[in-house]
Parts: C-alpha cells; structure tokens; sequence
C-alpha cells in the first residue's frame, strides 16, 4: 500500500480528520491590488480552502449512494477504493470526486444499479484551479435520479493542464454530447471518445479556450464626460 | 428562311447542349409516384439546405442544416453559438450581486427564473438559505409563476406566428402585455430586471401592485381561454401538431430534456414537487401531464400550466397581504444599504438613505462604498441549484474560491439541453413540420448561447 499512501486525495477513512484542500491562496487583508498596501497587512497570506474530504456517516442518503456504488463497482475495472478519490459532503452535496480513467464506468454503475439509477445528467461544467498543480482543469458532473425521489450528486473529475484529457460519458449520457463539447470549447478539456467533440459556442477557427483563467476577459476602454473607464478586467479589484 | 418565332420561355441552345444526357422529368400526363419514385432511387432530390440564422421561423438566431429527400428530412443538424455572449465568464470580473445583471439577460424570456436560481446558489454558497425573510420568497414565487406564464405565451404566441397564425400570436403578446405591465411596476423594467438579489429581492412591492395583480390575473385567465378556444381543437392546428416532433420518455430520459417536453410523456416531474425552494411544497397546485409525446402535447401542457402558474400566483398574493416584513436578508454584510426607490423614470435612489449617509453618518457612508464596490465575500465551495423554468431543469453550478467575486457560474441551461432533441424529432419529418418541432422545444437562443 505504500503506492496509495502517497495519493494525499484517498477516501478519508472513520474516525480520521482530513485536512481542507489547499486551492491557492491571497495576500493582504483588504483584497485590493495594484496598489501600494500602507495598512502594514500586505504581507498577509490567507490559504483558499476547499472543503475537507468528508468522514463516514455522510448523513441523510449519501452513504447509501456510496455504499451502494461501492456494490456496484465491485467486479467491474476497477473497485470502489480505486476509482474513488475523495468523497466531500459540502453544503448538503455530495461531491464523489472520481479518478478521470474511470469515469465512465462509475457513471455506467450509477446510471444503471436499480438501487442507484441517476437516469440523468444535467451535464458537464468545467472548472479552472490554475494553481492546483496537476488537477488545474476540473470536470464537475451533476446527476439527478427521479427514480429515487430527486436525488443529487455530483461527480467531479480532474485533468492535469498540460494533458487535458478526461473520458467521455456520451455513451452513458447521451445527454453530456453538446455539455462536453462547451467544456471542450471554454476550457480545452478533451473528451476522449466524443462522438464528435468540435466547438460549439465559440467559431470554429477560435484560437484559446476563452473560460479558462488564463484567458482575458478583454474588452476596451471607454471614454466618458472626459474620464476613462478601464476594461472590466483592468478596474480595481478586490478579491 | 426558317427563322424561329422568339420564344422567351424557350430553351436556350447552351442549355438544351448541357441537358443532354440528363433526366428530363415529364409531370404531365404521366404517373406521378412512378416518377417520384424513379427519382428517389437515382437520390437526385437529395438537397442539402443551410435554414437561418436569420430565419423568421427559426425561432432565433438557430441555424438548422437540414438534408433533404423530397420534402422529408433526413438528417437534421443544428449550428448554435450566434448569441454567445460570454455572461458566464464576464460574472467572473464583477461582485456577487452584479451577477444578477448579467444572468437575467441568458433567456430573456424568463428572466426572473435567471436571477432566482442564481441568487438561491449564491444563498446556498453564503448559507443563508433559511435566513431569507419569507415575504423576499413569496414575492419571488410570484414574479416566477407570473413569469412562467408570459413565457408560455411568447412560446404559443411565436409558434403560432410561424405556422402562419397571426391571431395566435397578437393574443398572445397582448396577454403577455398584462404581465410586463406588472413587471414594470414592480421592478421598473420590462426584461432584464435585476430585481431578485442574493439575499432577497432588490425591492418591496410597491402600492398598488397586489390590486394591479388581482385585477389582471382574471383577464389573464380569460385571454388564456381565448387561446385555448382557438388552438386546443382547431383542425389546423392539430393536424399541424399532432404526431408531429414525437420524442418519448427514453428520448427525453437519455438527451437531457426536461420541462414540458418531459411532461408530454406523462411523467410528472417538476422541481417545484420534487425538490422544492422558495417554500413550493405550501402552495396548492398540480402538475398538468399528457402522453401523447408529441408537439400538441407540449402545447396543451403549457396550456394547463398557465392556469396552474395562476392559481400559485393568486395564493402568492394572498399570502402577501398578510406576511409584512422585511424583503432583504438581516445581515448589514449582504444586503444592501438602501431599498431603492421606484420613480416615475425606472429605479431611482431611495432620498432618505442619500440624506443618512452624505448628512448624519460617515459610517453608513463607508460601509455603503464598500458593500457597493467592493461586495460581500462568499465562503470558499460550491453548490448546484436546480430551479423548474418554463423551459425545464434551470441549474446553477457556483464555485467560490472566498472572494466578492464569483470564481466561476455555470448555468444548465434547460433550452440548451432540449435543443440536443433537435435530430432526434426532426429527422425523418417533413419539411414543415421542422418549424412545429422547433417551436414546440421552446428554446429561446439567448439562453443556448449565453
């Protein structure tokens, strides 16, 4: 097990206390930049921290989507513990954060155990956490089961920037074709086995991918009764 | 000299020497579907035709690429992206509560469907949800059903312009009227409102507004009948409608489709049963379904919706009456300083919360510029919240990384999934019925794009 001891993201196990995720971080106390800080806090940083993994009880019917994905997967490509990198309870939701090589066989176990059955996805949203070093593109999934009286959760699945590559689930969800193209589009996560994965929102010839981070927001100053009002993106800010 | 009389519809030489060799199709006299079908074997009436974005039927900026065999559609592909505009990326460059502006122009249509599911995920994300005065979630129930309801008439109304009948449509927009009427009162604004705020809503209602409201919605009611006369078993229109854009409860479960297109399949999902927010579990109303799967099936739920919608509305204003208090959440840190005032000219400043802060407290006059320039910081997450629009399954998916912007705003966007359907109901069609199919998904192109 040495191998997994140095995954940091395992499933928490009981009666552990898992540390919160460290997705970047901000300097000073007041948010603002650009400018000189003379409150003598400027020195400040402040870790931004995701929530923690989550500890079983999950409470209300999130341990019984675990323990029942944990059935289904078993016998599959891959068991439970292993396609599963960490489970965050946050908010009321459930977020299974799954490893990108088995995605389609969770969304497989989830859309079709009749005591799980998620019969749809309300699609793919990506997410861009530039400073999470090897997880910088994330793929968030939202499932809704009817069946079971509108149960949610959602799957979140992660790429590193310099391989973005996440397998498609079209062939589940045949609802996530235009979703995983927009998620194509905005962030360049490629969706590997998409039927025809081509960009939908933007032009053809578009050169980036205009919703990651790392994309300005552009835009052009404009004059008014003599003052300039800066872009969006160049106005101070404070966060 | 045999010179020929000028005969202006005769064949040119030039022409009569490329036609050599090509089928001549002969319509007179002989038997048509033997021709019809010589010509379908050879595939020589296979035409691809480019329909829209400018389109007065397309329903929007929708390019549709549609190949044809003879009057039947083969395959159906669809283009989108013409009224992107980026709100998703640039809510990222402004506060929280600016936000709202931005995501009530995704489906104009349904604005206030926009602004609730975003300021319910921004609640949500502040955890704040239980903390919303009620009166803020009545208020936003009702602007919803009232909202539902002009939506549907745009979508009878339009769908009944591009079949050609234009008294469906002028019935319509003049019901619609009613409810923009009250919007204005009420928010200052036609569209884009801006009027729900995380929190609770930007402002009271003003005198006179739950009068306006009880006094409309029966000539509301009354319109929709008119409508109902004249579509429910016309004919034409069923003959238009009927069988036409058939997608079944497997079609809807796999493509992602949901509202009314769902309904017409006889199941009864609707998040306001399901999963309710904004306290729909205490209001009395059903779900109207159908089964025929169809576009007339569509139609005559959104029909049975309306007047459900009303009933909801009605109970809103009641309750209204009797519900005083405030419509903005407690807490000094989210909500904004000041009600705004409505003046004769739209939204105006709130005069004695001007005379407060330039006279009496420098205080108030701080923690207004901050909060207003700056914004309130939302704690480090994310959260999905799904709203029923007319449309369907409205979803909100908000990252914060703890900043007073949002980090990211996803919106699912339930024209967007439904429009995915396209192929599936048009191929195999005819022509014509492409244009009932269309307008019976109701996607409104501001919203697919955003």
């Amino acid at each position: 097990m040495s191998d997994s001891e140095e995954r940091e993201n395992l499933p928490a196990a009981p009666g552990t206390n898992p540390e919160p995720v460290v997705i970047g971080s901000r300097q000073g106390m007041f948010g603002a930049s650009g400018g000189g800080d003379t409150s003598g806090y400027g020195g400040l940083v402040t870790p931004v921290l995701f929530p923690a993994a989550a500890v079983r009880p999950y409470g209300g019917y999130f341990d019984e989507v675990a323990d029942h994905l944990e059935r289904a997967l078993e016998g599959g490509r891959a068991p439970y513990a292993q396609a599963v990198e960490r489970v965050v309870v946050d908010r009321g939701e459930m977020t299974i954060f799954v490893a990108r090589e088995h995605i389609v066989g969770v969304a497989r176990a989830l859309r079709d155990d009749p005591s799980l059955r998620f019969e749809m996805c309300l699609g793919v949203s990506g997410v861009h956490y530039p400073h999470q070093a090897g997880r910088e593109l994330h793929a968030v999934y939202h499932l809704l089961s009817i069946t079971n009286g509108g149960r949610r959760i959602r799957l979140e699945a992660t790429c590193p920037d310099d391989d973005r590559h996440i397998p498609s689930i079209v062939e589940v969800y045949p609802a996530n074709d235009w979703n995983e193209r927009e998620t194509w589009d905005m962030f360049g996560i490629e969706f590997d086995g998409h039927p025809a994965l081509t960009r939908i929102l933007m032009p053809d010839d578009w050169p980036g991918h205009p919703q990651r981070k790392d994309y300005p927001l552009g835009g052009i100053p404009v004059e008014y009764k003599g003052a300039t009002v800066p872009p969006p993106d160049e106005r101070r800010k404070y966060s | 000299m045999t010179e020929q009389t000028h005969d202006i519809y005769a064949t040119s030489v030039a022409d009569a020497k490329d036609a050599e060799g090509a089928h001549v199709y002969n319509a007179s006299g002989g038997d048509w579907d033997a021709i019809a079908d010589e010509a379908s074997s050879l595939h020589e009436e296979r035409i691809v035709v480019n329909m829209g974005p400018q389109h007065p039927s397309s329903h929007g900026v929708l390019r549709m690429i549609l190949e044809l065999d003879g009057e039947t559609v083969t395959e159906a592909r669809t283009s989108i992206g013409y009224l992107h505009t980026g709100i998703e990326k640039s809510m990222e460059f402004r506060n929280w509560t600016q936000g709202v502006t931005f995501c009530t122009r995704m489906d104009y249509i349904n604005p206030l469907f926009n602004e609730t599911a975003y300021c319910l995920g921004v609640e949500k994300l502040l955890g704040i949800t239980d903390q919303i005065p009620e009166r803020a979630s009545i208020i936003r129930v009702l602007m919803m059903e009232l909202n539902r309801v002009g939506s549907h008439l745009v979508c009878l109304a339009t769908g009944g312009m591009e079949l050609g009948a234009t008294t469906i449509m002028t019935i319509g927009f003049r019901e619609r009227e009613r409810i923009l009427a009250i919007f204005e009162m009420i928010t200052g604004l036609r569209m884009n409102h801006a009027y729900v705020r995380p929190g609770g809503v930007a402002q009271d209602l003003p005198p006179g507004a739950i009068d306006k409201i009880r006094d409309a919605i029966p000539l509301i009611r009354r319109g929709i009948g008119e409508l109902e006369a004249l579509l429910n078993e016309n004919p034409l229109v069923r003959g238009r409608m009927v069988n036409v854009g058939y997608l079944d409860l497997t079609g809807c479960m796999s493509l992602g489709v949901t509202g009314p297109m769902l309904r017409s399949t006889g199941l009864p999902h609707d998040l306001r049963k399901s999963d309710p927010y904004c306290g729909y579990e205490t209001y009395e109303f059903d779900v109207p379904v159908r089964d025929t799967c169809d576009a007339y099936g569509r139609m005559r739920v959104r029909m049975d919706e309306m007047y459900e919608s009303l009933k909801i509305a009605e109970q809103a204003a009641d309750r209204l009456q009797n519900t005083p208090g405030p419509v903005m959440v407690q807490d000094k840190k989210i909500a904004w300083p000041a009600q705004l005032a409505i003046g004769g000219d739209g939204m105006g400043n709130s005069l004695d919360h001007i005379r407060e802060i330039m006279g009496t407290s420098m205080e108030s006059l701080i923690h207004h510029f901050k909060l207003v320039t700056e914004g309130f910081r939302v704690p480090p997450g994310q959260t999905y919240v799904a709203v029923e629009s007319p449309k369907g399954e409205l979803g909100v998916h908000v990252v914060s990384d703890g900043g007073t912007r949002p980090y990211r705003a996803h919106f699912r966007e339930p024209s967007f999934n439904n429009l995915q359907s396209y192929s599936a109901i048009c191929e195999g069609g005819q022509l014509g019925d492409v244009i009932v199919a269309i307008a019976s998904i109701d996607p409104v192109m501001g919203g697919v794009d955003r």
